[in-house]
């Protein structure tokens, strides 16, 4: 007689789709885009990729250790926020800025919640909006892509020494050059300031400056498209938000192109591809039915628009997503479907009133 | 040809290729038989032998406890040595007749109709319900039941179902191939106790042989044999009336509310053998296969052959597999011993090697959503199994537990390997006691 029959419930095959395969397929999605950041920023850019994602890798274990939790690390989450956490924020962020953000990703917007699974705001996007409105400065410091020269989209650029003062950019003790994102340039002086930048090549390869994830439009979609063919995420989300940016963005250039750029920048520019691809399709914060997730994507595309365009900040992918996430718990209530053969219970009780 | 399915459901491998060209084949029935008296859905069949009684193959041993429930034969003939509780398939001892084998093969006297279409509609029935025919896909609901609806609902549609969604079965595979005719006939006898104008023959495309040897049976017949989708589970009752009809059967209700039968082609064989020959149910197509049976195939097995004896046969080393499940992987038993005995509901013995078992904690739920996209009957597993957890039973009956069929799409989809069918098996089982309590 067999002494290691294992004896459990049905059903006793798996698909093999595990959570940390999943979480370490997105991470793996987003290397690319990662590689390009550094590529166009070089140390800055690497410094902020690793200590964030050291950071948030430590604050997990923590919480692990302080809450008395079976350690989480494997399951590539932490990682993962740390990776996305990363790619929103500007090259050359000091490194205890990062240390913040991971600590408000991982500790405040999630293990405080029950971990994984449980925290209703996207860990890396709470992370991200905290330091913005706390470190205001430092978040929209943009350095400007190795080789760039004096100006960039016709705009000079700013050097800055050590210690943060504008200095002249010919002295010797230039620490950092930036100059203002394309979306900055858009908010302050019109699309007159960007017009043409859109179809320039620098532009649409992503030889520009932001985030490090928001400059390689093209990259992240390729890694977005991979997630999409492997099944990890579903075209809803990403293809609503995308066209609900496109279709606002397009409007208001018709209306008025002075001052509206089109929906090709609008697209590309800024966090609207990580955004859509990459943050709005968490599992955790999204929407579980098909219906659910169409209005999730859309909203966040028109949230988007409307405070790039009529309120005080040039980007808000960001908010958008976070004030969705908000939302999640009432679009599931109101887009769950109705169970299997109650339709017809329904007909056959009328009939037996008739 | 269109291919027909339902909404939901997963696509798991089918892993068939082993044993689906594997003709079936007869395994003798050993020197020991149990044979218990509860193989069926409702009251288990009472002892009409005692120890000491000589048998005779085919001859009844248990009589039918009610008019939902089946009686019981022997398979072999030989003396009865005892009617005692032996290990039976659901982990518990069941009342079982052992009786020893006397290798004669003596048969009990048989009779069948020479023509059945002559024959009225209760005479047809009442051979079925006496052969002891039960459903063979696994259900194993008396069949004579299932053939008696109530005069306010006429059945309008019969459907065999030649599905096999569960991986690694061929059992219904090769009775389609090998007894065509029979299950064809089978299809008429009961269309005919029920007077369904409609009778369909549904079928997996991945079985093609099947599909051809159905559709050379069903010649000058009305039958219409449908090529199904290969997704599970489409050999759910509710999911091949979706596919077929596109009717969903309502909530709490059973087939014969939308005025349709489904019925499994091993059952439709066993029909075509009890009206026909009077031979009632003591023996069936088993499917013997997995990683750890180094001989794989169907095999034509007595009832109450025990499924040590069935491994031995296909050269099984008990001591270095990992699980031994009767039935599918999706929806079987997983046992401790081989010592349970094949009986009317076996349709498959699967045994793997320990290191294609493995038991993975489960993780934190991420809210992916893959369960509630693989639930045919449009659930949420993850929502119903949490309030399960939290002992929350009234919330799970709130999320409709009990429209659960515990299929396993959502367990095996589940990339946190939370046991999902277990926990809302559990909830259910306490809405259940609930309910008796309040009366």
């Amino acid at each position: 007689m067999s002494k290691q029959l294992i004896v459990s419930s049905s059903p006793h095959a798996h698909s093999g789709t595990t959570t940390s395969k999943i979480m370490w397929t997105v991470f793996f999605s987003l290397v690319p885009a990662a590689a390009y950041a550094i590529y166009l920023f070089g140390l800055p850019a690497a410094t902020v990729l690793l200590s964030t994602i050291v950071f948030c890798i430590v604050f997990e274990g923590l919480t692990n250790y302080a809450m008395k939790k079976p350690v989480s690390l494997k399951d590539g989450s932490a990682a993962l926020t740390g990776l996305i956490l990363a790619l929103t924020l500007p090259p050359g962020l000091p490194v205890w800025i990062c240390g913040i953000g991971a600590f408000v990703a991982i500790v405040v917007a999630k293990s405080v919640f029950g971990g994984l699974g449980q925290n209703p705001f996207n860990p890396a996007m709470t992370g991200r909006v905290f330091l913005l409105i706390a470190f205001p400065a430092p978040l929209t410091r943009w350095l400007v892509p190795s080789g760039t020269g004096d100006t960039l989209f016709g705009k000079n650029v700013s050097a800055f020494d050590a210690a943060g003062n504008l200095v002249d950019a010919g002295s010797g003790n230039v620490d950092a050059i930036t100059a203002a994102t394309p979306l900055g340039l858009l908010g302050e002086e019109g699309a007159k300031a960007v017009s043409g930048l859109d179809t320039s090549s620098a532009f649409l390869i992503g030889n520009i400056n932001g985030s490090l994830g928001e400059t390689a439009a093209f990259i992240l979609l390729a890694g977005g498209i991979f997630l999409l063919i492997r099944k990890i995420i579903s075209w809803h989300i990403p293809v609503s938000f995308m066209a609900a940016v496109a279709v606002i963005a397009g409007l208001t250039n018709l209306a008025n192109p002075e001052q509206y750029a089109g929906a090709l920048f609008h697209l590309l520019s800024g966090g609207v591809i990580i955004g859509a691809w990459f943050m709005a399709t968490d599992y955790v914060t999204s929407p579980m039915y098909n219906k659910g997730k169409l209005i999730f994507g859309s909203g966040c595309g028109i949230l988007t628009m409307v405070i790039r365009l009529w309120a005080g900040y040039p980007e808000g992918v960001s908010f958008a997503v976070l004030l969705m996430n908000a939302c999640v718990p009432i679009i599931n209530t109101y887009t769950k479907p109705k169970k299997f053969g109650l339709q017809q219970l329904g007909e056959s009780k009328e009939a037996a009133n008739a | 040809m269109r291919v027909q399915t339902f909404k939901g459901g997963i696509h798991p491998n089918y892993n068939k290729s082993r044993s689906e060209k594997a003709a079936i084949e007869c395994v003798a029935a050993p020197k020991e038989i149990i044979i218990p008296l509860s193989q069926h859905i409702g009251a288990p069949a009472k002892a009409c032998v005692e120890k000491g009684d000589m048998v005779q193959k085919g001859q009844v041993i248990g009589e039918a406890g009610g008019f939902v429930s089946a009686p019981v034969h022997s398979s072999v003939s030989g003396q009865v040595t005892a009617v005692e509780p032996r290990p039976g398939a659901l982990g518990v001892d069941v009342l079982c007749v052992v009786i020893a084998n006397n290798e004669q093969n003596e048969m009990a006297p048989l009779k069948g109709l020479e023509n059945w279409k002559t024959a009225d509609k209760e005479t047809l029935k009442n051979m079925i319900s006496e052969a002891g025919i039960v459903g063979m896909g696994g259900a194993t609901f008396p069949t004579h039941v299932k053939l008696s609806p109530p005069a306010a609902k006429p059945i309008d549609t019969v459907i065999l179902n030649g599905a096999e969604c569960e991986p690694y079965l061929t059992a219904d595979h090769r009775v389609m191939v090998e007894y065509a005719e029979d299950v064809v006939e089978g299809l008429q006898i009961i269309r005919k106790i029920l007077g369904a104008q409609n009778g369909y023959i549904g079928i997996e495309v991945n079985k093609p042989d099947a599909i051809a040897a159905m559709e050379t049976a069903c010649k000058g017949t009305d039958i219409k044999v449908a090529r199904l989708e290969i997704k599970y589970p489409q050999g759910g009752e509710k999911q091949l009336i979706e596919a077929l009809l596109k009717k969903e059967v309502p909530s709490g209700g059973l087939p014969m509310d939308v005025g349709v039968v489904v019925q499994n082609v091993g059952t439709a064989k066993a029909v075509y053998d009890a009206v026909t020959k009077g031979i009632p149910l003591f023996e069936r197509v088993v499917t013997v296969t997995g990683s750890a049976v180094p001989k794989p195939g169907n095999f034509m097995i007595s009832i109450g052959t025990p499924v040590s004896v069935v491994l031995a046969h296909c050269g099984v080393d008990l001591d270095t597999a990992g699980k031994l499940i009767l039935g599918g992987p999706m929806m079987g038993f997983a046992q401790y011993s081989a010592a349970p005995p094949v009986t009317k509901g076996t349709s498959g013995i699967l045994v793997f090697d320990a290191k294609d078992v493995t038991l993975v904690p489960p993780v934190a739920c991420i809210r992916c959503g893959r369960c509630l996209h693989a639930c045919p009957m449009r659930l949420v597993p993850a929502e119903i199994a949490a309030f399960s957890e939290c002992r929350m039973y009234d919330k799970a009956e709130e999320f409709d537990a009990m429209d659960c069929m515990e299929c396993g799409s959502c367990a095996h989809e589940c990339p946190s390997q939370i046991p999902l069918v277990q926990k809302i098996r559990l909830a259910k089982q306490e809405i259940m006691a609930a309910r008796r309590k309040k009366g």
